[in-house]
């Protein structure tokens, strides 16, 4: 298994030292540790089995029941297609296939070269402007804003294959 | 005094449109003309037509601007703050006889009526001051100074307030079980896990009056004997999640929560606890084994949370939504309140407008009212000169009414007898493109997804049913496949562990019931009426019309359309094709048909 980094031990240890003594504390490590290191590491989730006395499994148990926890790093831009019902009754899925086309990354999955991870996001609760997309912190609206996430995610493109 | 108030929208829609930008720039305007000392500007809750934000209210005057940008802004203030005269192109309000009615007169808004996001769009939500000069907190210092834990209870019990989170259980009921319990230790919980998609009338009155809800969990937990509480809600609501905290904090500093509230001796605090993703935790048992740091799995009841809730100790479990009632209730008594809406459905209800609706965004209304006045008077109907299909209500748990139920009062039990369900209160309207076999896909999908796999029938149920209904999509489906639905729905429904898997099945069994002829075509003719699923349709360029221009071709996202420009007519690789649909409209001539 690859090592994680030095500082990401540390960061653990203090987010696992920080909620300790907290009555339910599993699930306000978890959601501290994705927000901090983008991901949940095995190390993580060893940490908080061993400082909450339940089982490494039990952890991982509660790690995979929910969709926003993942074991595994994001790509550099996070791509999230709305499938809530507004959305879908909007065209989000043929979005979501016409994104995934766009970059090569599998729907639910990281592209190959680590640039975007797209999710099929359960409802964020804009449905006045469905179909919506996220990409990282910007969020469109398909119905007007189509053409400019597509502008977005083709510059980022062209800029990854310039610099790489 | 300023003579007039600005309130830009800040929830989720309208921060997207760059509403934050938007108070900026007033700002900047305002003192340009010099009239910094007349008007202020704020922002504000959700103010409901999420769909043409972002919006800007002007009070007293009252009128909403809508798709409002930074360039509207200099003429905003200089016609209508200046000059007196407010722009109309950009206005909301209706105009009638070259007069501009007040936005209570509008057609958006003239039928609803506004309880439970009464200060939404008025107040702004990171202030208290502004939440206690609008009766805030009056509610619990009357409840903590001059009434019983029994008399708080037999007026919400009056005021025949049902949960308003999708059972329609009265609120009352489960304060007095609670109460009942001879437990020290008691909690309350406000259930702001809003899953089901298409609703966030929750999200909205969060964001847009925060301290609404944090005064009635007070006020339940006095009631119940309960000292502490917690609010789960979603982590895909960042902006909802920051106001809870800003009111969470000023409420502290106030002495509104903490020890000895008023002087009364009565204490409480509460914290937020975020939910991960998981549309189950929204079941009340789940949600408790959430906050307690487990996997979110329905437990089987009783014990209800009544009895044995987080921690094992009593607990009552409210929506966001019913809590939003509480204060008004208490304050405007349970008589007033039941003098609203239905005898069985007392008050009003948010409906969240989605789909293919002209006015998408949050509208409450009394119960009672119809759904046409709710979808036409008030929504609009459907753009574009489409028709109405149906419109979805109680989400992925309920069902489709039809145009024949238009003029059904909404209500919990009216519109259970229909084979639907209130729900949350999402309302998805559905049109002649939409496929009403793809739409039961779509829930079974989402209930796949989401079925915790604690109880077989959920978890392998609802798998074989997404699949019989996917056989039918790629016009595989036979007569058979109908029977075997049926049939395995009613096993899902008779012994699903909790509320999620016993009507998992609904959107099955109403399009079933409704649209059987739809159903029929996409098996006997494989043919998909609304050219929604994709194996039985085609996109295919007729040579005749096609001017060999190869628009359709640059659109096209995979390569599948090959031609030479000016010379043949374009064509169209079947095996390629992912019928997305781009070259339908990149084509100014028609020429490609969906077949």
């Amino acid at each position: 298994m690859k090592k994680i980094k030095e500082e990401y031990l540390v960061r653990i240890d203090e987010i696992v030292k920080m909620h300790q003594d907290k009555p339910g504390p599993v699930k306000l490590m978890l959601h501290e540790v994705q927000k901090e290191l983008g991901y949940i590491p095995f190390e993580a989730i060893e940490a908080i089995s061993e400082a909450t006395n339940r089982s490494a499994a039990d952890i991982y148990g509660v790690v995979t029941f929910y969709s926003q926890f993942t074991t595994e790093p994001k790509g550099k831009h996070v791509i999230g297609v709305c499938l809530g019902t507004a959305c879908y009754v909007n065209g989000s899925q043929t979005i979501l296939e016409l994104l995934s086309e766009m970059t090569g990354c599998p729907v639910n999955g990281t592209s190959s070269d680590g640039l975007f991870s797209i999710d099929a996001t359960r409802c964020v609760g804009a449905c006045g402007l469905a179909p919506v997309v996220s990409v990282d912190d910007t969020v469109f609206g398909c119905q007007k804003q189509l053409e400019e996430l597509k502008m977005l995610v083709l510059n980022y493109i062209k800029e990854e294959r310039v610099n790489g | 005094m300023e003579r007039i108030q600005v309130v830009v929208c800040a929830g989720t829609g309208c921060t997207i449109g760059n509403s934050g930008e938007l108070i900026e720039k007033f700002k900047e305007e305002i003192k340009h003309a010099g009239l910094e000392n007349e008007i202020s500007v704020k922002k504000t809750g959700c103010l409901g037509l999420c769909g043409v934000g972002p919006n800007v209210a002007v009070y007293p005057d009252n009128i909403i601007y809508k798709t409002v940008s930074v360039d509207d802004i200099k003429e905003i203030v200089t016609e209508h703050f200046l000059k007196g005269r407010p722009v109309q192109r950009k206005m909301l309000n209706d105009v009638k006889d070259g007069k501009v009615l007040d936005i209570n007169h509008s057609s958006f808004y003239a039928k609803q009526k506004r309880i439970a996001l009464n200060n939404c769009g008025v107040i702004d939500p990171e202030n208290i001051e502004e939440y206690i000069a609008k009766d805030g907190y009056q509610a619990l210092a009357k409840v903590l100074t001059s009434m019983s834990k029994q008399e708080v209870i037999d007026e919400v019990l009056a005021s025949g307030l049902r949960g308003r989170g999708g059972g329609g259980f009265p609120a009352g009921k489960k304060w007095q079980f609670a109460h009942d319990q001879q437990e020290k230790q008691k909690y309350v919980i406000c259930n702001a896990d809003e899953g089901d998609p298409g609703a966030f009338m929750d999200r909205s009155i969060l964001e847009g009056n925060p301290h609404s809800v944090i005064e009635a969990m007070a006020i339940a937990a006095y009631a119940i004997g309960a000292n502490y509480g917690y609010i789960y809600i979603r982590a895909e609501y960042p902006i909802a999640v920051q106001r809870l905290e800003v009111a969470i904090d000023q409420a502290r500093e106030h002495g509104l929560l903490g020890d000895d509230i008023f002087g009364s001796g009565f204490d409480f605090d509460l914290e937020i606890r975020l939910g991960a993703g998981a549309f189950v935790c929204g079941e009340e048992t789940a949600l408790i084994r959430s906050i307690e740091g487990h996997r979110g799995m329905p437990q089987p009841k009783p014990p209800f949370p009544a009895v044995s809730g987080v921690w094992g100790k009593p607990t009552i479990i409210n929506n966001v939504e019913t809590y939003a009632n509480i204060a008004q209730i208490i304050l405007k008594g349970s008589a007033w309140f039941a003098s609203i809406g239905t005898p069985a459905s007392t008050g009003t209800k948010v409906f969240a407008l989605g789909g293919k609706i002209k006015n998408t965004g949050l509208v409450e209304v009394p119960m009672g009212t119809t759904l046409r006045e709710v979808i036409y008077d008030i929504g609009g109907g459907c753009p574009n000169g489409k028709e109405f299909k149906a419109v979805q209500t109680g989400g992925p748990s309920g069902g489709c009414l039809t145009k024949e139920h238009l003029d059904t009062p909404i209500g919990f039990d009216e519109l259970l007898s229909l084979g639907s369900m209130m729900g949350s209160g999402g309302m998805i309207v559905l049109d002649e493109d939409n496929c009403m076999v793809d739409v039961a896909r779509f829930y079974l999908d989402f209930i796949v997804d989401e079925s915790c796999g604690k109880c077989t029938p959920c978890r392998i149920g609802t798998k074989r049913l997404y699949e019989l209904l996917e056989s039918i999509t790629k016009g595989e489906g036979t007569q058979e496949t109908i029977d075997e639905l049926l049939n395995l729905s009613q096993v899902i429904k008779d012994t699903s562990l909790c509320g999620l898997g016993q009507t998992a099945p609904n959107p099955v069994l109403s399009t079933l019931r409704l649209f059987a002829d739809e159903y029929q075509a996409h098996i006997e003719d494989k043919k998909c009426p609304a050219g929604v699923c994709k194996e039985l349709l085609s996109y295919i360029i007729d040579p005749e019309l096609c001017r060999k221009c190869g628009l359709c071709a640059k659109q096209c996202p995979v390569g599948a359309i090959s031609g030479e420009l000016g010379k043949t007519a374009f064509v169209i690789d079947q095996e390629k094709c992912i019928k997305c649909g781009q070259c339908v409209k990149a084509c100014h001539f028609k020429a490609i048909e969906r077949r």
